[in-house]
């Protein structure tokens, strides 16, 4: 008898993906499909995709996906939840797209408390234009854009959207997680799921922040930048859960 | 229980995840191979040392690996 102990799941379709070597999308796109096929929704699932590197992922991830304009993932999702209020909606977005040009959108989905799940990826770059500053971009790290690393008089500090947006009452569940060694990718899977789980009895906003690494544009190897995504990016966005209202209903 | 260690080779982009989660330090790219995408891609050196634990193919980003357990018969 022959067990299986893990084969490519069938909520990814049988193409390549255009990520570059050692990118944690590829690994978030197989966690998002294998909930999906847990929790047999892939038939009745609706994503939204960003602009950015995953702006493809509806080419990968075998459910039906529409593609929104740069940050505007959340108002998408909003319309498509309140017309398809019993199909799991959600929306995958980068840093670039979620925490930058669409930081308005987000705060007032999340404040609406929108029923609909996020997906933030955070890997503290623009991966897709060249390796950019993002505002999630570490303090002196540096990108193409501070090329002397990031500057908190002249360019700002990192913006932690998961604690951020925790604070509004639309929040139903928030918890930051990473792909970046296995028992957190055990983590990031069950937290997909818990929000997916939560979405679905309708509670409110459930998000799910990914730390993710961009070996391209960080200059590292792929496992080295995994290393660091959990030894120092961890530091300045501590994993963990931000809000889960059902935790506190408990006594 | 004789795990086996199955890779889609021209997938794989040779990013070497799997290389560094694997507990038995088994997996290595292997240079004097390219692979249609011109990377050099991952291979298990000595498949006797396998546990089947499925690190490997739980992260790579590419789902180039699949690990199956076949028992023996008694």
């Amino acid at each position: 008898m022959t067990q299986i102990i893990y084969q490519r799941s069938k909520g990814l379709k049988d193409v390549e993906t255009h990520y570059c070597p050692g990118c944690h999308h590829g690994i978030i796109h197989k966690l998002i499909a294998e909930v999906l096929v847990e929790m047999d929704l892939l038939d009745t699932a609706v994503g939204v995709s960003p602009v950015g590197c995953s702006v493809l992922a509806g080419n990968y991830l075998d459910c039906d996906f529409v593609e929104a304009a740069h940050g505007r993932a959340p108002a998408v999702a909003t319309g498509i939840k309140r017309v398809l209020p019993n199909h799991l909606v959600f929306t995958y977005q980068g840093d670039g797209d979620l925490a930058s040009i669409g930081a308005g959108e987000i705060v007032h989905a999340t404040a609406r408390g929108e029923h609909f799940t996020t997906i933030f990826i955070n890997n503290a770059i623009y991966g897709m234009t060249g390796g950019q500053m993002a505002p999630t971009t570490l303090l002196g790290q540096k990108t193409t854009t501070s090329q002397s690393g990031r500057d908190p008089l002249l360019h700002g500090r990192p913006v932690r959207m998961a604690e951020m947006l925790s604070t509004l009452d639309g929040m139903a569940y928030c918890e930051r997680v990473t792909a970046a060694n296995m028992p957190e990718l055990n983590k990031a899977k069950r937290a997909i799921k818990k929000a997916f789980t939560l979405q679905m009895q309708g509670i409110g906003h459930t998000f799910v922040e990914v730390l993710s690494a961009c070996p391209t544009n960080w200059g590292m190897s792929p496992a080295d930048a995994s290393a660091w995504v959990k030894s120092t990016m961890s530091q300045v966005y501590p994993l963990g859960v931000k809000k889960d209202i059902t935790a506190e209903e408990k006594p | 229980m004789k795990p086996e260690v199955i890779f889609n080779l021209n997938r794989c982009k040779g990013c070497g995840l799997c290389v560094s989660v694997c507990p038995r330090k088994i997996l290595k790219l292997d240079t004097s191979v390219t692979n249609i995408k011109g990377y050099h891609p991952s291979v298990i050196s000595d498949q006797s040392q396998c546990i089947a634990c499925g690190s490997c193919a739980r992260v790579c980003p590419d789902s180039v690996i699949t690990v199956l357990k076949h028992e023996e018969d008694t």
